[in-house]
């Protein structure tokens, strides 16, 4: 074998593969971040409008930009888009969809009139740097949308009105449910991943096979027995009322909220944190442990000082994977959150399926796929700097 | 004091190993429910044999939808199963060969589907397919898919590879064996069991997803998630709770017959 046929091979191997999901997975990613900057939909609907306030430097409005705006109206009219292009136009901007329908409407019935004989706001200088700003089809406003941030007619960029402040807020939601999330994990999945690694062949099998168990299962599954579990008339609120430890109006809400997301979160990821721990924690010498213990120190103080810091590695493995998947977690807050336990992802999927807004859903997605590279990229660094991976 | 918190210790991790299996036992009984309710009725309660029924079993084998779903799931990770398996063994395999810097770069490619929430992806190809007119057809799903599980063949191939001695294959060449052969009679061998769980592993994950079906799946291509989707969030049936305790009996079954498997490879590598 001579020096560059292992390569090559290794190429021939590896290409089918790197090609393949540079096609069916980049491209499609790829894809998502060009919808959340490019947005052709104003633009291919009036046409003409585009063209006409392309090069316009926004001081007094020309005759050609009316008669373009008329055309495309009158064409949005025959090819029946005229709905459409009215409620694009009023997601930009509220009250647009008014004036189109109505003017519209008169240019249907009498095609040769003024735009500003139909309704005044036609003359409003901002409503023109509004549709040139919109025409475009290269905008940054989903990006801006997506952090509650709204462009004014001469271009400022300000806050939304406190009531349409939904992003930013569900964005640090996200994170916050995410670090508590990972948090519960930690305290549950040490001792467990502990009691693995300490005990013998049989029960380390057995706990193994319970921890995996879940894990193989579907999330459907784990999902509804939950739903089972912690409903209004499920097996807890039932279990408690026979018990007496309740009343039938004290039941207890405990899913399709915030609590029923976290409780499902922690089932679905805690073998996340317990499987790449327990690995640590199984190939760590016992010497090191028992050299403590033989000095003369406290348990306590071995663990605190001795196998905890040894641990450490696990625990970030482990943490930062629970961490990174709780922050794009769809299925369970969509199936156990209700109306308050939902999370970025699941506004995401709104976008996509309900509301039709493909370019916000698009934008959500790019911020939210940032952070997590981000994250996924700094935090290994960040404990390798901090010594956590010994 | 020591005894005690040692069975304090035990006792915690006892409640925990609770949490993870209970809540997917209590369905299995609850699946025998003769009403349509998601809660245990008092006849069920005292174990009175007619309080039970096997009502919704035969509810979701004799509905067409459930049928359909299990076919179109089954069909799916029939196909998805062998591409990914046969992509990833194949780049495992590959990576080992190509110089550092090339290596490390199509694993950082390779390794991408797996730190990308699923969400994300979904939107991404559901905009990527929409222009081809191949949302709503088995294709879009069955490539979604495989790009989604094909890493996880990687991973685990490349795990048992770790361990494989490449001096075996120097061997194999001495004694005059072509490549080819050597790879068939040494190296596939060896692999065998990465090979197989990462198969397992790949037609689990494309069975069990969702997200992608619910973006790419039109009606006719529904799945047993999404069969199970709609029976959580919209009919709340006790359907889904039939199907489920089957699908955690057959999970159960599988993962018993991996560990004897491998225990039984233990016990024969021991004698060895």
């Amino acid at each position: 074998m001579n020096a560059a046929s292992p390569s090559r091979a290794g190429w021939a191997l590896v290409l089918p593969l790197v090609a393949f999901i540079v096609i069916a997975f980049l491209a499609p990613i790829a894809t998502m971040f060009l919808r959340s900057v490019h947005d052709p939909e104003i633009a291919d609907l009036m046409p003409r409008t585009r063209q006409a306030l392309a090069q316009w430097d926004g001081a007094g409005v020309r005759q050609v930009a009316f008669d373009a705006v008329s055309a495309d109206l009158q064409e949005a009219n025959a090819t029946n888009q005229i709905g459409r292009l009215a409620q694009r136009l009023n997601r930009e901007q509220n009250g647009l969809r008014r004036l189109i329908d109505v003017t519209a409407r008169q240019l249907q019935q009498n095609p040769d009139t003024q735009l500003a004989r139909i309704d005044p706001g036609w003359s409003d200088p901002d409503l023109w740097r509004i549709l040139a700003r919109v025409t475009s089809p290269w905008t940054g406003r989903h990006l801006l949308n997506a952090l509650d941030v709204t462009v004014t007619a001469d271009g400022a960029l300000v806050r939304q009105e406190e009531a349409r402040r939904l992003y930013v807020d569900l964005f640090l939601r996200t994170a916050w449910v995410a670090a508590l999330v990972t948090l519960i994990c930690a305290l549950l999945g040490y001792p467990y991943a502990y009691a693995m690694a300490a005990s013998g062949p049989s029960l380390r099998t057995l706990l193994l096979f319970l921890v995996l168990l879940p894990f193989w299962t579907s999330l459907l599954v784990r999902a509804t027995a939950w739903i089972v579990l912690l409903q209004r008339r499920g097996v807890i609120n039932e279990g408690l009322l026979a018990m007496g430890l309740i009343s039938e109006t004290g039941r207890l809400d405990l899913i399709y909220n915030m609590t029923g997301t976290i409780i499902v979160m922690v089932h679905v990821l805690l073998p996340f944190f317990v499987l790449p721990l327990y690995s640590v924690m199984a190939g760590l010498p016992t010497s090191y442990v028992r050299a403590s213990a033989s000095l003369g120190a406290h348990p306590l103080r071995t663990f605190a000082r001795v196998y905890l810091p040894l641990t450490y590695p696990g625990v970030a493995a482990g943490g930062l994977l629970v961490f990174i998947l709780s922050l794009g977690y769809y299925v369970t807050p969509a199936l156990v959150g209700g109306r308050t336990g939902q999370l970025i992802s699941n506004q995401i999927a709104f976008h996509m399926q309900r509301s039709l807004n493909w370019g916000l859903a698009a934008a959500l997605g790019t911020l939210l796929l940032l952070a997590v590279l981000l994250l996924a990229l700094t935090l290994p660094r960040l404990a390798e700097r901090g010594g956590l991976r010994a | 004091m020591n005894r005690l918190a040692r069975f304090g210790f035990y006792l915690l991790c006892g409640l925990i190993a609770a949490f993870l299996v209970l809540p997917l036992l209590v369905i299995v009984p609850l699946s025998f429910n003769p009403e349509p309710y998601f809660s245990f009725t008092p006849a069920m309660l005292q174990l009175d044999p007619a309080g039970w029924s096997l009502r919704w079993y035969r509810e979701i084998t004799e509905s067409a939808q459930w049928r359909l779903a299990l076919r179109n799931s089954l069909s799916i990770a029939a196909v998805v199963t062998p591409l990914a398996t046969l992509l990833g063994t194949m780049a495992a395999l590959g990576l080992r060969r190509l110089p550092t810097r090339a290596r490390k770069m199509s694993a950082v490619i390779i390794a991408s589907p797996l730190v990308v929430p699923v969400i994300l992806f979904a939107t991404g190809i559901y905009f990527f397919l929409a222009p081809l007119g191949l949302t709503q057809s088995f294709t879009g799903i069955i490539l979604a898919h495989t790009a989604l599980v094909a890493p996880y063949v990687v991973v685990t191939v490349g795990s048992t590879l770790t361990t494989f001695d490449e001096r075996l294959l120097r061997a194999a060449s001495i004694l005059g064996s072509p490549p080819l052969s050597a790879f068939f009679k040494v190296t596939l061998p060896l692999i065998a069991p990465g090979i197989a769980s990462g198969a397992l592993f790949a037609f689990v994950t494309s069975f069990d997803e969702a997200v992608i079906a619910l973006f790419l799946a039109g009606y006719d291509q529904r799945t047993i998630p999404l069969q199970m989707w709609s029976g959580v969030r919209d009919q709340l049936s006790p359907a889904v709770l039939a199907a489920a305790t089957l699908m955690v009996l057959l999970v159960t079954i599988i993962m018993l017959a991996a560990m004897l498997i491998a225990r039984s490879a233990r016990s024969a590598g021991a004698r060895r």
